[in-house]
Parts: C-alpha cells; structure tokens; sequence
C-alpha cells in the first residue's frame, strides 16, 4: 500500500494576546516612571546632651569654630561671622567662610587632625534652611579638581543641639 | 471562456520578532528604572542643592523619613502633621517597629530630613530636637545633589 505523501503543516502560535499584555506593561512603566533628580545625604549624628557630657569628660577638648548666621530681611542670609571677630558679608561669603576654615586648620599644624575641630553653628531662627545648607557645605568641605576635600566634619548648633 | 483556477490566497503576516524584542528591551528597561521606594517623597518640596553631598552607599537598618514645609507641616508615609509637637507618638511607633526589626538602639535609627529650601532653619532645629526627646540621635540632612565642575 502506497502510503500519500503530505506535507507538514506550520505551527502558528497565536501572538495577540502576549503582545497586548506587553504592551498593556509597556505603557503601565511608561506611565508610572518618573525622572528624579539624585539625591545626597549630610551624615551627621547627633549624640545625647547628657551621652554628650560623659564622653567629652574623657577626650581632649576639641578646636571649636564659632560661626554665627544672621539672617536679613524675608529669611535670606546677612553676613556671616567667624569666631566673634571675623565678618563676611558679601555675595562671596560662603567661599570666604571655607578659606577662614582651611587656614584654621592649616594653622593647627596637622591638616589630618581636622577631624577634631568642631564647628558651632549660631543660626538665626528665620534663616532660610538653603543658606543653613550652604554654610554647612562651606565648613565641610570644597570640591578641587573634581575631588571633594573634607574639611570639618563635627558640626553643632548652638543650645546643646549638635550634630 | 475558460476561468483560471483560483489561487489560494495566502495570508500575509509580517515578521513582529523585532518589534517583539524592542517592546521586551523597552520593559526591561522601565522595570530596572522604577523604583517604589519613591512613596517616601514628597513631591512639591524642593531641597536645597549641594556639591559636597554624597548618596547613601548603603540603606540604614532602619531609616524615618520626614518632609518640612516651610510652614512647619510635617509628612511622613503619607500622613500630614501641622505641627512637629504632634509626632510624639509617631516616633515611639516607629521606634518599636524598629525594635522588632533588630534595631534596638533608637540611636542606630537614621533619621533623614527632607526640609525644603525656604523652611526657617528654627523649624528644622524644633524637629530635630522633637526626634532627641525620643532618643533619636542619627540624623541626615537630605539635599539635592549639584553636579560638580
């Protein structure tokens, strides 16, 4: 017996309804994603008054910079002044402020050391946090060549708040 | 007259493996890119930008995450405080769910703060002070990274 010859058939697979679900979370992401801007930390901590008290009755008293922020009119920055003595109060005050800081440090001896300087932050209440923000970035640290070079890395406020 | 024999007539599909592929890269690439986590901001407050601030390397044991407004509201996970006396019991909340996620020290909780550019610096000092009633101790000043030149 002479068995007919037939061709195979070709399986189609039915796509429709994969690609309306792929298109279905296509659009759910598209929808929901959202361009963030990137964000970054200050880390500071902000240890207990009293916790506070009992450590530093076994360290050396730190180098305390005294930095006082008054504010203007409608919240904006003043001038800034520097251990009582020192007072900037131009549109570059904040570089001035980082300089004051780095000759301090410098003037120490050992640059190294600059862990151990503390600044104290004197802040006018109706300040805007953006200038608060500012002279924290001033006395922490500045970016050379691309690099961040740290300056001050304990920072208080004034009333036992400190960082 | 003599008809021709009809032609089967052939249906014509066009090939979708490639546009198959692209809509899966597309996917792929929103699904990377989402991030939920997200919920935790508050949109309509603009921080204050910095060059010298560094992104977290590594996300806190536990972390709270608290918005100010320059009027002194406070939000936190979606909730609405007009006043930063009010988060009391917020705190202690969060620091027993805390305690049952091993972290049992309130100072090993990270607190970061997402105050916006305009909010009076005493407003920030009052919260701060609020979290140190509740033995909060680690704090974060959350601002915008600035690109460096």
């Amino acid at each position: 017996m002479r068995l007919k010859e037939t061709e195979p058939e070709e399986i189609k697979l039915n796509m429709t309804a994969m690609i309306d679900i792929v298109f279905q979370l296509l659009v759910f992401f598209i929808m929901t994603f959202k361009v963030v801007a990137m964000e970054g930390d200050f880390n500071i901590r902000m240890p207990l008054a009293s916790q506070n008290q009992e450590e530093s009755m076994d360290e050396d008293f730190p180098t305390i910079i005294y930095v006082q922020l008054a504010a203007g009119t409608n919240g904006n920055i003043n001038s800034i002044i520097v251990d009582d003595d020192t007072t900037f109060s131009d549109t570059d005050m904040y570089s001035k402020l980082t300089q004051l800081v780095e000759s301090k440090i410098a003037a120490e001896g050992n640059p190294e050391d600059s862990k151990e300087t503390e600044v104290e932050f004197d802040i006018a209440r109706e300040l805007k946090y953006s200038y608060t923000v500012k002279a924290i970035e001033a006395v922490s640290g500045k970016v050379v060549d691309g690099q961040i070079k740290k300056l001050i890395q304990k920072i208080k406020f004034k009333d036992s708040t400190s960082f | 007259m003599k008809f021709t024999k009809h032609q089967r007539v052939e249906i014509l599909e066009g090939d979708l493996t490639p546009m198959i592929d692209m809509t899966f890269q597309l996917i792929a690439f929103f699904m990377l890119l989402i991030n939920f986590s997200e919920v935790d901001r508050a949109e309509e407050i603009t921080l204050p930008s910095s060059v010298l601030a560094v992104a977290p390397e590594v996300r806190p044991d536990y972390q709270i995450i608290l918005n100010l407004e320059p009027s002194g509201k406070v939000k936190f996970e979606g909730q609405e405080f007009d006043q930063i006396d009010m988060l009391g019991p917020i705190f202690r909340k969060e620091i027993s769910a805390a305690a049952r996620e091993d972290v049992t020290n309130p100072g090993d909780i990270a607190v970061i703060i997402r105050s916006h550019e305009d909010t009076p610096t005493g407003l920030v000092q009052d919260l701060i002070a609020k979290c140190q009633e509740e033995s909060l101790e680690s704090f974060s000043l959350r601002v915008k990274e600035q690109v460096r030149r």
